[in-house]
């Protein structure tokens, strides 16, 4: 499936193929660390155990301060 | 995965997952339990945030108000913000700020390093690192912690109550450690520092026993006006390295994080101790004539390496 994905740290947003089934194991393949984002889907803060569909938009914020 | 009311949930911590509304019950309870045990606030008070426009210091802000406003106690509260000068940074989380503090109507103070010491930090990194090897963070540190310290005193406070978190304090506890400061690491704690000195506004922080993604969480949820614009000096130095470690433990093994200020805490005491045994009485800077640790306080000797 089709995930796209947009990353407040690198304001950048992609489209990349996903063989997974939860946020955990997007998170996996792009190699984030759960502790430093929180994931929104919809306008809705969700958690890592959500279960994504083809074509889902996802938008990680980064944790981490900037300073 | 759903909290204990059956809503969807917004954080998964250590004993359980949590929707929006007990998440923010569960902070600012947190939060505010932790004002309470170690007593960072006092009825006689005054108050003043350290605060930078960045997620913990609008949040510590906010929540200050909040339970000054609950216990009603009539402590004058202001925000205090040093403009260290660092181009495409500083001056958009001030903007954040000075909109907050307006909204929130709390009074907001801004220093700027400039007017203080004839240079942003921009342009004293490249002149000191030349001669010192130093990082941009060593001198911001040192001219943050002495700029806060001169105006809250000046301006009246007993507080200085900053936006430090568990991540920050655990980094910090962790640092110490593999660099031998033990006598460093017992000015760490809720309540900052060892020895009480009439030139020092002791320094509290309430948000102690929060994680970093709970604090960013709680902005979040409240709506704050947070932007993610990052330092360029940010990457730079030990602690980022230490803040991936954690991380990466902290998501094979919860609560390590918690784990470390727990270990900290029981030895804290102990670390009080000894370093007020090692630590020679605080001076007066013979230049400027703020406390020091020798007979010149490192701000001093930053601005002799600026001449």
């Amino acid at each position: 499936m089709n995930i796209t994905i947009k990353q407040e740290r690198t304001n950048t947003t992609n489209t990349i193929s996903f063989q997974g089934k939860t946020v955990k194991d997007l998170l996996q393949q792009l190699n984030i660390n759960s502790e430093t984002i929180i994931i929104i889907k919809n306008n809705t803060i969700i958690t890592e155990d959500e279960i994504l569909k083809n074509n889902d938009k996802i938008e990680l914020l980064s944790v981490v301060s900037g300073g | 995965m759903l909290c204990h009311c059956q809503k969807p949930a917004v954080i998964t911590l250590q004993h359980g997952s949590l929707c929006q509304l007990h998440f923010l019950n569960y902070f600012e309870d947190k939060v505010f339990k932790t004002i309470k045990r170690y007593q960072l606030i006092k009825k006689n008070d005054t108050l003043c945030v350290a605060a930078s426009g960045g997620k913990d210091s609008l949040t510590i802000l906010y929540l200050t108000q909040k339970y000054l406003q609950k216990n009603n106690l009539n402590s004058p509260l202001f925000a205090l913000a040093i403009d260290e000068g660092i181009k495409n940074y500083r001056k958009s989380t001030l903007k954040d700020l000075k909109q907050f503090c307006k909204g929130q109507n709390i009074t907001l103070k801004i220093i700027e390093a400039k007017k203080e010491f004839n240079y942003t930090l921009d342009q004293a990194y490249p002149v000191i690192n030349k001669d010192t090897k130093k990082k941009p963070c060593n001198i911001c540190g040192v001219w943050r912690r002495y700029l806060l310290n001169k105006y809250a005193r000046k301006l009246n406070a007993t507080k200085v109550i900053t936006g430090h978190n568990l991540d920050d304090e655990s980094q910090a506890i962790i640092m110490n450690i593999f660099k031998a400061n033990t006598d460093i690491a017992a000015h760490l704690g809720p309540i900052s520092g060892i020895n009480d000195h009439q030139l020092f506004v002791q320094r509290v922080k309430p948000l102690y026993f929060c994680t970093e993604k709970e604090t960013k969480l709680y902005s979040l949820i409240k709506k704050f006006p947070v932007q993610f614009i990052e330092c360029p000096y940010a990457n730079e130095g030990l602690r980022s390295n230490i803040r991936d470690m954690l991380n990466n433990f902290e998501t094979k093994y919860k609560g390590t994080k918690q784990g470390i200020i727990n270990s900290f805490l029981a030895l804290l005491p102990l670390l009080k101790q000894q370093a007020k045994h090692n630590t020679k009485e605080i001076k007066i800077c013979q230049q400027c004539q703020e406390p020091a640790h020798q007979s010149i306080c490192n701000t001093c000797k930053i601005q002799t390496l600026l001449k």
